[in-house]
């Protein structure tokens, strides 16, 4: 290289990741290929997983009696407008009566802790931290 | 009432988990759907292999 081109971008070495594998062919890349699409697979996914916990009869947290349920509150808080909207219509059991009950609970939790990472990521993505 | 079995509930959690993680923790989308598989498999795979681990226990 000339010392005239150096610092000049010079674009076979400037390909992203993304790029470098849509030339590969990745030939799962029209699945996940953009935002809009990885948002609705996510937003699916935490939707799917508390719409079930509520099928199964799954526990709704309304308070925290003890460290336990405090835990289980936190985690249904951050489902977000999922919670207001199950505490508003009353969904969900009061008490786990039934063991699929016990699963629905979970996963409702995880839905709600799922939601908080999708959150996180997006404010990674709107930041720059993540490309 | 949804009334899955609990191999059928570990199923679906490790489902919706594993898009959820493979989305969020990786930036391309060769990675995003391999760190998925992967997830999905060590969900489904432990679930199955402690269940065995109890059962022999157990016994």
């Amino acid at each position: 290289m000339r010392y005239s081109q150096k610092g000049m971008a010079t674009t076979p070495n400037k390909l992203t990741a993304a790029q470098k594998e849509t030339r590969q062919g990745f030939v799962y890349l029209p699945l996940i290929a953009g935002w809009w699409v990885r948002g609705t697979l996510l937003a699916v996914s935490i939707i799917s997983m508390f719409a079930l916990g509520i099928a199964m009869q799954g526990k709704i947290y309304s308070g925290a009696h003890d460290i336990l349920e405090m835990l289980g509150l936190v985690g249904d808080l951050g489902n977000g407008l999922l919670y207001v909207v199950a505490r508003v219509l009353g969904l969900g059991a009061d008490q786990v009566m039934v063991t699929t009950a016990d699963y629905g609970r979970a996963f409702i939790v995880v839905a709600g802790l799922l939601n908080v990472i999708a959150a996180v990521d997006a404010h990674n993505i709107r930041t720059g931290r993540k490309a | 009432m949804f009334r899955p079995d609990h191999f059928t509930a570990v199923l679906l959690f490790a489902l919706f988990a594993s898009v959820v993680f493979g989305i969020t923790q990786r930036d391309t989308p060769r990675r995003m759907v391999r760190f998925g598989i992967y997830c999905f498999v060590l969900f489904a795979g432990s679930a199955i292999v402690l269940s065995w681990l109890m059962f022999l226990i157990a016994r």
